[in-house]
């Protein structure tokens, strides 16, 4: 093909080979997921068509990550869409599959219209489509069209990441794909897109002005805001977690832009520390939340709901699904000492580093930032609570619920698999650290040997640079277990005459309590509800029908909340295209004479513009 | 030598910290001109509940069982994070003040999940504000232990829990530090302790399960966590003796004045609950709003060089 020059096909530098980790790591247990779940939901030959599709789009994600040529890249990304678009209306009998198909598309292809535009712009610049020409170009452009560049990708990656208020199509599309393939396109293919960001905007346009750090970093923390809260008000269990992607997207880009910053300060080894903490939390989100979307396939699978209102007592039924979804969901809310926690408390030393350091704006800067990332840690917590909670403690709330059975074996290995994973990811923090900054120094410059300082530290110990924080995560794992073993000793010890009694939830003497009675998923979420009004306009609807004026016959409540970016940002859109393409209408009137007419009004012009000697 | 002071010293906090609350209980009734229960009451309600026979909800899974072991386990864990005597007596290189909070986010959790495994609507109601009050929390602890760590770098890097010395910004960054206390050891105006009326309990609500040993080790993990907060809002309002050594005579000196920080910890909460009135659960979130606004100013404060 005329535009692979022989040698720049492909590039395996450390930052492909990290997305290329992370890609395996995420696909591989969900593929011996796949191998029970589809068996349990659909027929043999439509398994095999799932199955077909998801390696095909596994494929294609790699040699996105793989390619070194703009060409090339540009068709495996298209690639990647549309094959993750039939794997979204793969249940294509239902409605909401055809609906989150549809918006899926339009975005995605929005998204890659501004990457057209962006390397069509590059190879104009540069004169070649290979990555190194470009990047070797790349200092004689004109700031003004980095600036263009950076708005672009910006735009481009940012639809397919997530990025508020790009994320619209996310909850939609991730819930509808068969689980195994929603955990890859939210373990994977939403990092495929911080690739992209990193790729092109650090790795090609060279040290970036301050301001394109702030728009990331603002973006990031309104997104973690709007994922978090919209998660909370989501009873849809892969809804709620389809918003938390949202979310930990932007926990990502709170550490690349608090680098991009710090890299147009000079800061060179915290900007490095930085970007690789956004790294961290990249693997981290890809391997728990990849863990969390499993357990809700095998959750579907014995309920047959993706409600958590009709779920309960699951943990009782479902023992080994139910550990797995704790040990995601403890690493999700940032819990010592599993793998969130190690990123996040990274992420904050980035913020406590540029608050320390900065001058007098950039302090608040970095201090609202940091205070974002702590209100959304809780909030993700409490949504977890919630989550796990209402769905696998108490009581079930429906038959299915209590008649679940535990997943089969495949399934239960690649969960247990990726718990392992997540314990992992947090108790080898040093080692994987280490591993993690050697990639962000990588593509960077200047070239690696300046980067002394970023690395001290051994296996199970970080030490930031610039801050001189320390985190050992197996030793806080050792005092946990030493602490919860010794009060467990000496409880055994001293009250050796510990009778249990299983007796009944206190009912204040009413009849025995049922499930009708639990604290609902709605219920736990008001006081979140109330005080974020502001934001999520609740509204609610009741219903009277009445025998007399005396006596209520039925009663229905509906509560809800307002989806503001839907209805003031895209609602709106919509109807500006549909009235533009009326206006169109006007030419277009299916009459062949006018169209003739038009062919030759245009040669006419042409020939009177063009047509002399 | 270090690490058995350490043991020594969270041995002796988790033992003093019931004598703390019965204290604070002591100064409230005295403000109310009643004699009330005696100090040690908070002890022998702990013995009490020991020798008591346990009763446990059909409904409930492993997750109730293990929350106590949990919650204490992890309130101990958090002990390592804190200088409670003297700022030699943390652990370095652990972790930092971040991981204290986040331990205390992990007993918070298992709290929450239990209130709602008995499958009572006290409990999720319990479980649902301490959420939604933990997460106003969190912002304000982190920025204001943030503001006084930044303002002096302190000897063992990062975001140690103390300060280098008295400062201006240092002082609005505990006024802050003060409202988050109340939230965390559930005190008037955010929760009651003292009462178990359905419309306003919270901490006690997620206990309300509970009964013998377990709920003996739920009170005196929560005796022990006010402990650490008291000991931290110590360390970042009145530092002193700043960097002292690990020597005996000087871990006495410094214990000696932390009982005295305590007790006037104990004396300002005591007040503050006599001659306050609860607010409403949301307005809990204006309150810790408030505190919000202290922890920026604390940084402006800073900024400016106070």
């Amino acid at each position: 093909m005329f535009f692979l020059s022989q040698n720049s096909r492909w590039c395996f530098d450390p930052l492909a080979l990290f997305f290329l980790g992370v890609i395996a790591l995420v696909s591989l247990p969900s593929f011996l997921f796949s191998a029970g779940y589809l068996r349990a939901q659909f027929s043999r030959g439509r398994s095999l068509l799932a199955t077909g599709l998801t390696v095909f789009f596994v494929l294609s994600m790699a040699v996105v990550v793989a390619s070194a040529n703009l060409i090339l890249f540009l068709f495996a990304w298209e690639f990647m869409s549309l094959v993750s678009y039939f794997l979204v209306v793969f249940e294509h009998e239902h409605e909401a599959s055809v609906k989150a198909g549809m918006i899926y598309l339009v975005m995605t292809h929005v998204g890659t219209a501004f990457l057209l535009a962006a390397f069509l712009l590059l190879h104009a610049q540069a004169g070649t489509w290979d990555f190194e020409g470009i990047r070797a170009a790349a200092p004689a452009f004109t700031p003004a069209l980095k600036n263009i560049l950076f708005g672009l990708f910006l735009a481009g990656f940012g639809m397919k990441a997530g990025i508020v208020p790009l994320h619209i199509w996310l909850p939609y599309a991730h819930p509808q794909a068969p689980a195994s393939v929603s955990s890859i396109m939210s373990g994977a293919m939403i990092k495929v897109a911080i690739y992209g960001l990193l790729r092109f905007i650090a790795g090609m346009l060279g040290v970036p002005p301050v301001w394109w750090g702030h728009v990331i970093l603002v973006a990031a923390g309104i997104s973690c805001l709007v994922g978090v809260i919209y998660a909370l008000m989501e009873h849809d269990i892969k809804k709620l977690l389809a918003y938390h992607s949202v979310e930990n997207i932007g926990i990502i880009l709170l550490g690349i832009g608090a680098g991009m910053v710090f890299w147009s300060w000079g800061w060179g080894v915290l900007a490095a520390a930085a970007f690789a903490a956004g790294l961290y939390h990249t693997v981290n989100h890809a391997v728990f939340k990849g863990l969390l979307f499993l357990c809700s396939g095998s959750i579907q699978v014995a309920t047959g709901t993706r409600d958590i209102e009709k779920l309960g007592g699951l943990i009782k039924r479902m023992p080994q699904t139910a550990a797995s979804f704790l040990v995601g969901a403890m690493a999700i809310s940032a819990l010592p000492p599993l793998s969130g926690f190690v990123s996040e408390w990274l992420i904050f030393q980035v913020f406590f580093a540029g608050l320390r350091d900065a001058s007098s704006g950039g302090k608040l800067f970095f201090a609202g930032m940091m205070a974002c990332l702590a209100l959304t840690s809780a909030l993700a917590a409490a949504c977890f609570v919630k989550a796990f909670g209402v769905a696998f403690l108490a009581m079930s709330r429906s038959r299915a619920a209590a008649e679940a059975r535990e997943a089969s074996l495949s399934m239960r290995s690649a969960m247990i698999f990726l718990a392992a994973l997540t314990v992992a990811l947090g108790l080898g923090a040093g080692l994987v650290w280490k591993m993690f900054c050697a990639v962000a120094a990588s593509f960077l410059e200047p070239p690696a040997s300046a980067w002394s300082g970023l690395f001290s530290g051994s296996w199970d110990l970080i030490r930031f640079p610039g801050t001189d924080a320390c985190l050992r995560t197996p030793m806080i794992m050792l005092a946990l277990g030493a602490g919860i073993a010794a009060v467990y000793l000496f409880v055994r010890l001293t009250a050796r005459k510990r009778v249990m009694t299983a007796g009944r939830t206190w009912d204040c003497g009413y009849y025995r309590l049922d499930h009708r009675t639990e604290y609902t998923a709605t219920a736990f979420s008001k006081p979140f509800r109330i005080a974020f009004s502001f934001f999520l306009l609740p509204y609610r609807k009741t219903e009277k029908i009445r025998d007399s004026f005396y006596h209520v016959k039925e009663f229905t409540y509906e509560t809800a909340t307002t989806p503001i970016f839907k209805r003031y940002l895209y609602d709106p859109m919509v109807r500006g295209f549909f009235k533009l393409a009326q206006y169109v209408k006007g030419f277009q009137m299916g009459s062949i004479h006018w169209y003739l007419a038009y062919i030759f009004v245009t040669i006419l012009i042409l020939v009177v513009i063009f047509g002399r000697p | 030598m270090k690490a058995s002071l350490l043991l020594l010293q969270a041995g002796f906090a988790v033992l003093g910290a019931p004598l703390v609350s019965g204290f604070i209980r002591k100064v409230k009734n005295a403000l109310r001109m009643r004699r009330g229960a005696p100090l040690g009451q908070p002890y022998y309600n702990i013995v009490k509940c020991m020798a008591k026979e346990e009763v446990v909800s059909e409904a409930t899974s492993w997750i109730f069982r293990w929350t106590p072991s949990i919650v204490l386990g992890s309130t101990l864990a958090a002990l390592m994070f804190v200088p409670v005597f003297s700022f030699s007596l943390s652990a370095p290189g652990m972790g930092d003040v971040l991981t204290l909070f986040f331990l205390f986010s992990l007993g918070r959790f298992f709290l929450a999940l239990a209130g709602l495994d008995a499958g009572s609507a006290f409990g999720g109601m319990g479980s649902s504000r301490e959420m939604f009050i933990a997460s106003f929390v969190e912002p304000v602890a982190i920025l204001s232990v943030a503001v006084v760590a930044g303002h002096s770098a302190s000897p063992q890097g990062g975001l140690m829990a103390c300060s280098m010395g008295m400062s201006f910004s240092g002082m609005v960054a505990a006024a802050a530090l003060f409202m988050v206390v109340l939230a965390e050891t559930s005190r008037i105006p955010v929760d009651n302790q003292e009462t178990h009326l359905e419309l306003t309990m919270i901490h006690e609500a997620m206990l309300l399960e509970y009964s013998g040993p377990s709920l003996a080790m739920l009170e005196t993990a929560a005796h022990t966590k006010q402990l650490i907060w008291f000991s931290l809002l110590g360390a970042i309002l009145w530092p002193w003796p700043v960097g002292s050594s690990a020597a005996l005579s000087d871990i006495a000196a410094a214990a000696a004045f932390f009982v005295l920080k305590i007790i006037l910890c104990a004396v300002i909460v005591g007040l503050t609950e006599v001659s306050l009135a609860k607010m409403r659960l949301f307005r809990v979130a204006d309150f810790l709003g408030l505190a919000f606004l202290f922890s920026v100013l604390a940084l402006v404060i800073s900024g400016l060089g106070y």
